[in-house]
């Protein structure tokens, strides 16, 4: 695992964030080149149109059940915040409580330092594969390519996951990772790919799901390593927590002899209690369903029944860099539901992949940044029109508009030469202080109607500077008469 | 350093010397669920079943012939003793004859098998879930995961209302599988299909009280 290592290790507030080279929270293009690209797209429009009001539908009917939704949320924000304020107690606890049942506790820095402990762990096996759990941090940190490298098969099992692997692509959501494929899309995917698939295979979800049955039952059969992630880890009890539907989970959690939970040090929670908020939560918000069909809990090891040998990789990877940030430090406390992607009109719009990160959406667009260092994701904290819908749904009240402010001015702060934006802005400020200098900028201001062809906005394509405001902003043309000018004229003063 | 100690070190750092006091955390919600009695097996039937799962009720003295009806039904009258597995410590009075018993053979073996039958540790109304926690009444995971049809017994006394009543309930440090439905995916345009990995058929026999008066 020699990738390219970047010369600068970058840091926040002295904290070394997530390192570059490595994984999967840095694109290759900044959020609006990206976006053009997918707006182009009217199929991936389409796709994600279709299925983020199809989940956003559920959502509300499942929420508007629970008459103690608020209360539930409150509490879910107040668990988060009181775990945050005293996250090292409660790992050392976690720690302590897996270590007592039987399980191995590992600490990884980084992505780097995390591929390379499961990476051991699973070649001193000795098996010749792994099978996958759905796990965000094992996608964040590029997990697959290492052991890739290692010459390691690796399995995804989640269906959404199976379709972007076998695809070649990345994910896009953070629930339902091939989101942007419809079902003719993904048959395509399987008749191509899949070995020894049924050449009569049709595009019916449920044809779909069962020749996906068919292909991962046998590695099930014989998997001898697992990975998974967790949605939740008890302090107190060692309990860990995966959460899940289509039972690839309970498959991975019990039948090999070996169990590698990779796990953001941000996931535990002080105490068993504590789950019946975040149950309540998450399933409504995430699957809009009133629970999901399987979770399984566990606690280290249990004899005869289970893997019988545990390891929990506790991973960094920028998250103490996050907790740094007195404002910033709320996104740590995301629960993975994806409700704040599914009504945001920017995702519904540009998709995952324009996010350029393994986290899209809203709550990808303040913890990339964070997680990176926001000259690495520098467009994301614009990524958003600050509607404030994800701050409504969010089951753990992440006030999301607040924090991508907050990075906002965190960029402009960065800034070592001004801006043409900023220069603009200083100029404002002048003018609208001072009434004179304020009529003067507003007849001269009227000169853009020459600009404007009698259309009521002004052609995009301006020179630059003003170019970067009007390429992805209709800029009216201004008016004929300034509102100061009709008041005089029909008041006569 | 070793990671630990940096990463313990790091986060002290980020929450600086002088701590901020933990926030409370006020439990004003729900702890309870108002729905009791003959109301709350209504309410678990309905949740089960929402998610096209199947619910049988009967009395305490019938379960095995309702457990032998469900089987019944979802395997096709005449099946083997060999094609259903029940978990080593399901009460003797539950068992349909003519099942095999779970014991220590590799898990992967129930892979051959068509059902299998378990009690459960607690039900949830509410959201329709049932709790196995690998007691032997509940057997071990993989023996309410492998084969593809699940037959549930719940008796009433273990079904209670809400989220916080059943983990109340329940012992964490024992492997807990909360089950609510067959297994299922929505990862095909977010269209809901039962039965992925996970058994695609799940029984519930739920044993009610004999009624009390007319």
């Amino acid at each position: 695992m020699t990738a390219t290592v970047p010369p600068k290790a970058p840091t926040f507030l002295g904290l070394p964030t997530a390192p570059r080279g490595v994984g999967h929270l840095r694109g290759d293009q900044s959020f609006p080149d990206a976006a053009r690209g997918a707006l182009r797209d009217g199929q991936l429009r389409a796709n994600l149109g279709h299925a983020t009001s199809t989940i956003r539908g559920k959502r509300a009917r499942v929420v508007a059940e629970v008459p103690d939704w608020e209360q539930l949320r409150a509490a879910g924000k107040a668990l988060k915040a009181a775990t945050m304020a005293r996250l090292d107690e409660h790992l050392e606890e976690l720690e302590r409580q897996v270590t007592a049942r039987g399980g191995v506790v590992h600490w990884a820095r980084d992505a780097n330092e995390a591929n390379e402990i499961v990476t051991r762990l699973v070649l001193a096996t000795g098996a010749p594969e792994v099978v996958k759990v759905k796990s965000m941090a094992t996608q964040e940190i590029g997990l697959n390519e290492a052991l890739e490298a290692a010459g390691l098969d690796v399995f995804e099992t989640d269906l959404a996951e199976l379709i972007v692997q076998l695809g070649e692509d990345q994910p896009s959501h953070i629930l339902v990772p091939a989101i942007h494929k419809n079902r003719a899309e993904i048959r395509e995917i399987f008749a191509r790919t899949i070995p020894g698939v049924d050449p009569g295979l049709t595009d019916d979800p449920r044809r779909l799901a069962m020749a996906a049955r068919q292909h991962l039952r046998e590695r099930f059969l014989r998997a001898r390593v697992a990975v998974s992630g967790a949605n939740f880890a008890v302090a107190e009890t060692g309990t860990l927590t995966v959460v899940e539907s289509e039972g690839n989970g309970r498959m991975c959690l019990t039948l090999p002899e070996t169990l590698i939970t990779v796990m953001g040090i941000e996931k535990v929670v002080p105490t068993w209690r504590d789950l019946e908020v975040f149950l309540q939560l998450l399933p409504r918000s995430s699957t809009g369903e009133r629970m999901n069909p399987y979770t399984s809990t566990w606690a280290g090891v249990t004899p005869g029944d289970g893997p019988q040998e545990f390891h929990l990789v506790l991973l960094d990877n920028g998250r103490t860099a996050v907790l740094a940030d007195e404002v910033g430090r709320e996104a740590l406390h995301c629960i993975r539901c994806s409700a704040c992607l599914n009504v945001c009109p920017v995702y519904e719009r540009t998709g995952g992949h324009s996010y350029g990160s393994v986290y899209p959406g809203p709550i990808g667009a303040i913890l990339s940044p964070q997680l990176t260092g926001v000259e690495d994701n520098a467009s994301l904290p614009y990524a958003s029109s600050l509607c404030g819908a994800c701050f409504e749904v969010c089951p753990v009240a992440i006030d999301i508009p607040s924090i991508l402010v907050h990075l906002r001015a965190e960029h402009v702060e960065a800034q070592e030469k001004p801006t043409a934006e900023g220069l603009a802005f200083t100029a404002l400020a002048r003018a609208m202080s001072n009434p004179r200098l304020w009529h003067l900028a507003q007849r001269a201001a009227g000169l853009g109607r020459l600009l404007s062809r009698g259309r009521p906005t002004l052609p995009n394509a301006l020179p630059p500077p003003v170019s970067g405001w009007t390429r992805s902003r209709d800029l009216p043309t201004p008016p004929a008469r300034t509102f100061v000018q009709q008041w005089t004229e029909e008041h006569g003063r | 350093m070793s990671a630990r100690e940096d990463v313990l070190g790091r986060i002290r750092q980020a929450l600086g010397e002088t701590r901020a006091a933990v926030p409370e955390v006020v439990r004003d919600y729900r702890q309870e669920h108002p729905t009791t009695g003959p109301e709350l097996l209504d309410l678990v039937v309905d949740r089960v079943e929402d998610y096209r799962a199947t619910v049988l009720r009967c009395a305490p003295a019938d379960v095995a012939a309702t457990v032998r009806a469900a089987l019944d039904q979802a395997l096709g009258a005449g099946w083997a003793a060999g094609d259903v597995v029940v978990a080593p410590g399901l009460p003797q009075e539950w068992r349909p004859e003519g099942c095999d018993v779970d014991d220590d053979r590799p898990a992967v073996q129930l892979a051959d098998r068509a059902a299998s039958v378990t009690a459960v540790a607690v039900a949830i109304a509410e959201t329709g879930t049932l709790v196995l926690d690998g007691s032997p009444a509940c057997g071990r995971r993989a023996l309410s995961l492998l084969p593809d049809c699940l037959v549930c017994v719940v008796t009433a006394d273990q079904v209670v209302g809400g989220v916080p009543e059943g983990l109340a309930r329940l012992d964490p440090l024992r492997p807990l599988t909360m089950v609510s439905g067959p297994s299922a995916t929505s990862d095909i345009e977010l269209e809901r299909v039962e039965g992925v990995h996970g058994p695609r058929t799940l029984v519930v026999v739920l044993v009610q009280p004999p009624r009390v008066g007319g």
